[in-house]
């Protein structure tokens, strides 16, 4: 307060000194004059400041120190209102709220801090995927797994994304799916998006990029099961999805884009009921390789075709967790995607037709397997909100290629806005052994919270 | 010496090239506005091109590997931004494998940060009202003034990007402002007589271009973005419309005419099928044509239905 009464007086003293006429000087000398005092009262202003603040966190400390230290460093009568930079907020315990093994004195207020925070926090979606099923089917009563429990109607998947970038090198992704059988990483990776060389760098859980319809999420495929080929071939609904890492390379070109993508798995795919990949030693790591294709016929269409390869060992020969056969099986895939939609009327009428052929060989004690499986499907929307399909299936058995199972599927589906999604499908299955199943299948999705990118 | 007139011949050769080294700026712009304002700032010095078509709805463009091509060699992505392309340009940047053009790094540049962006919700939000967009309505280059400013912010990136060409960049913003200055006189101009004038819209793509020449919104086509009209809502819209005495329906080129028409034949009124974007018609093919084609359109229409003035 001495100082600040000083710094008054020099400036009111400089101020008459310098109006009086009776000591003018020259206005330069009383300018260096003012200038002189002004730096002078910022000084001082600076030094003020200091030793406030120093003040002040020696008054902090003291507050959350022992008694005996707080006498040992005197504290100012009057602690200064202002918050010291970076100090937390803090707010008193209600009188009669303290003791009882309560909190007493002031209490750190966390929603200035938090607010900041949830900036970081990865977008969040959940996806609710309800299915029913009506009709009888003897030999696979889970219309929608290899299960054996009847289920009519099924909360099948809830599936919640987190998604965010981690640093300017990479970004993350995390989608949990809570099923009925309890809850599943279904994917958790993180994507290295500029690496040199251009290679697109994936390392986590995932599903495989083996074919299209394996590397697809429930919520994004066009009918509301999985094609027979996938149950009886690639492992069902789950597929070829393992912890590993993948790297993807664009193949410089001048008439279409071509992308390598090459992946190493741990080599534990498929459910416990019908096992595609099994590892019994640290060395059975699976692959996948794909090659994928895409080219602009016109504005309107495209084609997308694919390659893919993948070999694991099977759990054939497996006995208490030992692998004395040493059984593998190869899978190679061939699928194509043609799409087409008029860009001006985009949002009311496409097609998309897509089928995928998958060879399944596969090594077990009683010689190898030669199977084979296929599905053709194309969906055509009608309307804004409308789409109608149809699928054709037909597949080998992995393990017995001389049992055939074909099928067929009619669907309907309706989109209430893009967050909500209802289907119907009408499906007939003929097993190799077992009576024709006739069933309609239904399903309910809706999707809260971020905004994803729309499934291509 | 034949030797050393070799050397020079070739050091000579590359002189060009030295300059030129970092030479031309390969630009993709999400929409043909954005491209078309960024053409009139670069001129022979860089090269851009634009994803989406004018004629197609800017939220729902395929994500196709052809853009990934296009977006690997990009030096800058300029983007609308306010969650337009939320559906399909993020999976593309990913997988561009192009660290320049990362959100947040040098190369990517979202130009609504500095324009003025109306209808940005207040209060608690939820998808009941629709496909809205929290961070405000993206369709903000329908007003020249933004467009200057969307102008201003590819100057700078560019010269950013190529110091030694600054010069040249901010020559063409100042032209450009100069010639949009001038059209924008025209424009208002034209308008003028009909300030307040009450129109309908199908999507909520003309806020910015409503409040700049002083039309009135007086309802939508759809009951909430994004979702398609319903008979109640398009019912209660005629007779609101019959109330005011409103005749105009301005739709954009992507969505179907059949239920404005329908509303129009039963109010008396006109359809006009006006694009908001560059290229959303075959004569619209630059920033300025887009205003003079759009305002051409409105007053032709008010002049023949009187436009319920």
């Amino acid at each position: 307060m001495r100082t600040m009464r000083f710094v008054c007086a020099s400036i009111a003293a400089g101020l008459l000194t310098g109006s009086s006429p009776v000591f003018a000087q020259d206005a330069q000398t009383l300018r260096q004059d003012i200038d002189q005092l002004r730096r002078d009262f910022e000084a001082l202003k600076q030094q003020y400041g200091d030793r406030l603040t120093a003040l002040e966190t020696k008054l902090a400390a003291a507050e959350g120190a022992p008694p005996a230290a707080a006498a040992a460093q005197p504290a100012p009568a009057q602690p200064a209102p202002v918050q010291a930079a970076g100090a937390q907020p803090t707010a008193q315990v209600p009188t009669g709220a303290e003791g009882a093994g309560g909190p007493s004195g002031s209490l750190p207020i966390y929603g200035n801090a938090s607010a900041g925070s949830k900036i970081f926090n990865p977008d969040i979606a959940v996806i609710g995927d309800f299915l029913g099923a009506v009709g009888k089917n003897d030999l696979h009563p889970d219309p929608f797994g290899p299960g054996s429990e009847p289920r009519a109607l099924q909360l099948h998947e809830s599936e919640a994304s987190f998604q965010a970038v981690v640093d300017p090198y990479a970004r993350a992704d995390f989608f949990l799916s809570f099923g009925e059988e309890g809850v599943n990483v279904e994917e958790g990776y993180i994507t290295f998006t500029s690496l040199p060389g251009g290679l697109l760098t994936r390392v986590g859980k995932m599903r495989a990029a083996f074919g299209k319809v394996n590397s697809l999420h429930n919520h994004v495929l066009p009918w509301a099961d999985r094609p027979l080929v996938s149950n009886n071939l690639v492992g069902g609904e789950d597929g070829i999805s393992d912890a590993g890492i993948s790297v993807a390379r664009l193949i410089p070109n001048p008439w279409l884009f071509l992308e390598a993508t090459g992946q190493i798995f741990r080599g534990d795919s498929g459910p416990d009921e019908q096992p595609l990949y099994r590892a019994s030693t640290r060395s059975d790591v699976s692959y996948v390789t794909h090659l994928r294709g895409y080219h602009d016929l016109t504005e309107n269409t495209n084609i997308d075709l694919g390659f893919s390869w993948s070999r694991g060992h099977n759990a054939t020969g497996q006995l208490d967790a030992g692998d004395p056969g040493r059984f593998t099986t190869n899978l190679y895939g061939i699928d194509a995607t043609l799409r087409w939609r008029p860009l001006q009327r985009s949002i009311y009428h496409s097609f998309v037709g897509r089928t995928e052929w998958i060879w399944s060989r596969r090594d077990q004690l009683n010689g190898l397997q030669s199977g084979l499986g296929m599905y053709v499907s194309g969906d055509y929307q009608l309307a804004r909100r409308w789409f109608a399909g149809a699928r054709y299936d037909r597949s080998d058995h992995a393990d017995d290629a001389s049992l055939l199972d074909t099928g067929g599927s009619l669907l309907l589906t309706f989109w209430p806005s893009e967050f909500s999604q209802v289907r119907g499908q009408y499906r007939r299955t003929n097993y190799a052994f077992g009576p024709t199943a006739d069933e309609f299948l239904f399903q309910f999705q809706f999707s809260i919270g971020a905004h994803g990118a729309h499934p291509f | 010496m034949k030797v050393l007139k070799g050397f020079f011949t070739v050091a000579l050769a590359l002189i060009p090239l030295a300059a030129h080294a970092q030479g031309k700026l390969n630009v993709i712009a999400a929409t043909e506005d954005l491209a078309s304002i960024g053409r009139e700032i670069a001129g022979d010095r860089a090269n851009i091109e634009s994803l989406a078509r004018g004629y197609q709805d800017p939220h729902f463009v395929e994500p196709k590997p052809s853009f990934i091509l296009k977006l690997q060699k990009a030096d800058v992505l300029v983007v609308v931004g306010r969650e337009l392309e939320i559906g399909w340009l993020p999976p593309l940047i990913q997988q561009s494998r192009n660290g320049k053009i990362q959100v947040g790094a040098e190369g990517y540049l979202d130009p609504s940060l500095h324009a003025e962006i109306l209808e940005i919700p207040q209060g608690q939000l939820t998808r009941a009202m629709g496909d809205v967009h929290p961070l405000g309505n993206p369709h903000y280059w329908l007003d020249p003034e933004n467009g200057k400013r969307v102008a201003k912010d590819i100057a700078d990136k560019f010269s950013q990007l190529r110091p030694n060409d600054r010069a040249f960049f901010e020559q063409h913003l100042a032209d450009f402002n100069g010639r949009i200055d001038a059209a924008e006189k025209k424009w208002l101009a034209a308008m003028a007589p009909y300030k307040g004038l009450k129109v309908v819209t199908y999507h909520r793509s003309f806020p910015n271009f409503a409040q700049r020449f002083g039309l009135d919104i007086m309802g939508y086509v759809e009951p909430r973005p994004g979702i398609p009209p319903t008979p109640q809502h398009t019912l209660d819209l005629e007779n609101e419309m019959k109330r005011q005495n409103v005749k105009l329906i301005l739709v954009e080129p992507y969505f179907d005419l059949k239920t404005p028409k329908k509303i129009a034949s039963d109010v008396g009124g006109d359809v006009l099928v006006m694009p908001p974007s560059v290229g959303g018609v075959k004569e619209v093919t630059d920033y300025f044509k887009l205003f003079d084609y759009d305002i051409n359109l409105l007053v032709e229409a008010i002049k023949k239905t009187g436009g319920g003035k």
